[in-house]
């Protein structure tokens, strides 16, 4: 009830800029510490990830995998669910999509591989959330441990394929072999040239816009349909929705399959979209990304793309700012990430709790007035 | 072959060791309801504090010291996000993580310029390995001669601490006061907050006890089992120790078993790489790698025994209000 009284503007855009501003002092303070100037690394970092073309297009292509695994994180965070298994679902999922390309990249055209390619990794990231989340809902093993424990047996098992089965002949290193161009997805420069805009030489590619369309079926799906509305009854109250006569165990499984199948498209960027073949770790990191791009964006598709979008940025601008300043290296943006996850996740009742206090106290004087 | 068993049962007891002080921090920590995915971050932080100190004061033990209180301040953040401030456990455990891959590198690069690695230790700056007494005239009696020599014999000053810890945590846990009412308040906080007892002080000293093992478990990979930090080097030992934490059901001697079976199948696994078995053709090392997190999820799913967690894990306390 006191919710009501206070400002949507505090929940959506003051707290989180609040904790993004907190995040951001306490990293320009290590990198003062560091005998850096922050101020003169924030600048390069800003004109590597949006003053130039080529950098803007590194920064929608690192942007376009966190969209996908922030809304892995968001679906199963709104059923009441921790994912922290997007980092497997992912590698998974782009084993997936290049199984498809592997297959049929000397016999099919783009337009037959891509939405196969699309269901490959569907299917295959949905496989590997689909084992965590049946345990959890029929016999009662805890999700986190498990999806952890996933991404070990995620990475065991690439390993293996890899050295055993699709390692390509032709080369030493542990690469399948170069899909044909037909399972290339267009890269956006090359779409995009003729019509006179220019992101350079950049590797962001069509999967970008597969993952705004995603960003529209999550809000449709979590928030206007009936399996929707079941999933969020879950998150808020698990006995009421199993009162309610939902059944609970079988929303739980499918909401988990759907953010494995969102984190699996990761697969369609870094394999289909840059690497063109199958290789080792190309999902490194992405997974728990994900999770600070879920929680910075408040578990809302336009929040998530948003904070997609300043993740991106930072990546892209990290790997810039090395150039010009060699004492800060790109895992300066990883203490960036854990101090956003910090702040906005695990110490979020830290400000809410008082700045919410603050309004509802004046929203109640204002009323006795 | 019986070399061979003695020289694997080696490996193990070198790999299990950091496990053991892990996955005993852990059952502290979860004992007393606070769910620790921290534990990598923690074991991170103080290989790098403990590598970087050993390196510039030239002793091993004062790196171990600044280790623990390296690993400690971690503790104290995720208890003051866990604890005061009632936040998620795993997301705090997240954040501590990611936090501490990232500082330790930008650290590293910034005071030793190698990349992000501190300086390799040589001679004080590392635990060497300890001769027990008649280990040398212990060598030629058949059978126990070489158990005592090459297997009991030979290890680092933290390998025994890691094994003696575990009587020691059995002892705290089930023996004394605190241990009482670290249970309990992992079980029943309510009941603990009723007698008279700090909910918020238990379980802070609580997260500081998981600090304090984290630590020595993180100066035993850089200034003992290695020379010298490497990034990430933990690589995921932290989790391990979670899976054999919950393997051992979170009671510490078989919580020992399970980080000694799994490192045995590490010992397994490094041996038997490319080894061709006539008619089933190259073992699958990654099988037997991925194999501790199997059996962890098979017990957690109830198919192999049934492991219950306290009950009140993960569950941040509040005061009820009149």
């Amino acid at each position: 009830m006191n919710q009501a009284k206070v400002p949507v503007w505090v929940n959506i855009a003051l707290i989180p800029l609040l904790n993004i501003t907190l995040a951001f002092v306490i990293s320009g303070l290590v990198i003062y510490a560091i005998g850096q100037n922050p101020i003169e690394a924030a600048g390069y970092m800003i004109y590597g990830a949006f003053g130039y073309s080529e950098g803007i297009g590194y920064t929608l292509y690192y942007a376009t995998n966190f969209i996908f695994t922030g809304l892995a994180v968001c679906v199963a965070f709104k059923a009441g669910l921790f994912n922290i298994g997007g980092e497997g679902q992912a590698y998974i999922g782009g084993l997936g999509v290049g199984l498809v390309c592997l297959a049929l990249d000397h016999t099919m055209p783009f337009i037959v591989i891509a939405p196969l390619a699309i269901i490959g990794a569907a299917v295959f990231g949905a496989a590997w959330a689909y084992v965590p989340a049946y345990l959890q809902a029929r016999r009662g093993s805890h999700i986190v441990i498990t999806t952890i424990m996933f991404n070990f047996i995620a990475s065991s098992l690439m390993v293996y394929l890899m050295v055993n089965w699709l390692k390509g002949t032709q080369n030493m290193s542990l690469n399948s072999r170069t899909f044909e161009h037909s399972a290339w997805m267009p890269y956006l420069h090359t779409l995009l040239s003729p019509l006179g805009i220019d992101i350079g030489d950049s590797p962001v590619n069509l999967s970008f816009f597969w993952a705004l369309l995603c960003c529209f079926g999550v809000w449709l799906l979590v928030w206007h349909t009936r399996w929707g509305y079941q999933l969020r009854t879950l998150g808020t109250n698990p006995t009421a929705a199993k009162y309610a006569g939902i059944d609970t165990a079988k929303v739980t499984i499918w909401v988990m399959m759907v953010s494995g199948a969102l984190a699996g498209f990761v697969g369609l960027n870094e394999i289909m979209g840059v690497n063109h073949s199958l290789l080792l770790n190309f999902a490194a990191g992405y997974g728990f990304t994900g999770i600070a791009v879920a929680l910075m964006g408040r578990n809302h598709p336009i929040g998530i793309f948003l904070a997609a979008i300043l993740f991106g940025a930072l990546y892209q601008g990290g790997a810039e700012v090395s150039f010009d300043m060699p004492q800060i290296t790109p895992d300066i943006v990883v203490v960036v990430q854990g101090l956003v996850i910090l702040f906005s996740g695990a110490l979020e009742h830290m400000f809410k709790d008082r700045i919410e206090g603050f309004f509802i106290r004046r929203a109640a004087a204002a009323q006795e007035k | 072959m019986y070399d061979t068993l003695i020289q694997m049962l080696d490996a193990t007891v070198r790999v299990s060791a950091p496990l053991i002080l892990a996955a005993l921090a852990g059952l502290f920590s979860e004992r007393a309801g606070i769910v620790d995915i921290s534990l990598e971050g923690k074991i991170l932080g103080s290989a790098f504090a403990a590598a970087a100190a050993s390196a510039v004061f030239g002793s091993a033990w004062i790196g171990l010291v600044f280790g623990i209180i390296a690993s400690v301040a971690l503790a104290l953040i995720h208890g003051f996000a866990c604890i005061t401030h009632r936040g998620d456990h795993i997301v705090s455990g997240v954040a501590i993580n990611t936090i501490v891959a990232g500082m330790t590198v930008t650290l590293g690069l910034h005071w030793f310029h190698l990349g992000g690695q501190t300086p390799a230790l040589s001679g004080d700056q590392r635990f060497l390995a300890i001769t027990l007494p008649f280990a040398h005239a212990m060598q030629d009696v058949p059978v126990i001669g070489q158990i005592y020599s090459n297997l009991i014999s030979g290890h680092n000053i933290l390998v025994y601490l890691a094994f003696i810890m575990v009587p020691v945590t059995y002892w705290i846990v089930y023996k004394t006061r605190f241990g009482l009412r670290l249970r309990a308040v992992g079980e029943n906080p309510h009941a603990v907050d009723t007698a008279g007892i700090s909910v918020t002080w238990l379980r802070y000293r609580a997260v500081m006890v998981c600090g304090v093992l984290c630590g020595v478990a993180g100066a035993y990979l850089s200034t003992a089992h290695n020379a010298g930090f490497l990034k990430n080097m933990s690589a995921g030992q932290g989790y391990m120790a979670l899976a054999a934490l919950i393997f051992g059901k979170w009671r510490p001697v078989p919580v020992m078993f399970a980080c000694l079976l799994f490192g045995f199948l590490n010992a397994v696994a490094v041996r038997l790489q490319g080894v061709i078995i006539p008619g089933l053709g190259e073992v699958p090392v990654q099988a037997i790698e991925s194999l501790p997190y199997v059996l962890t999820i098979l017990l957690l799913a109830g198919f192999i025994g049934k492991a219950v967690g306290p009950k009140a894990v993960g569950r941040p306390y509040v005061k009820e209000r009149a």
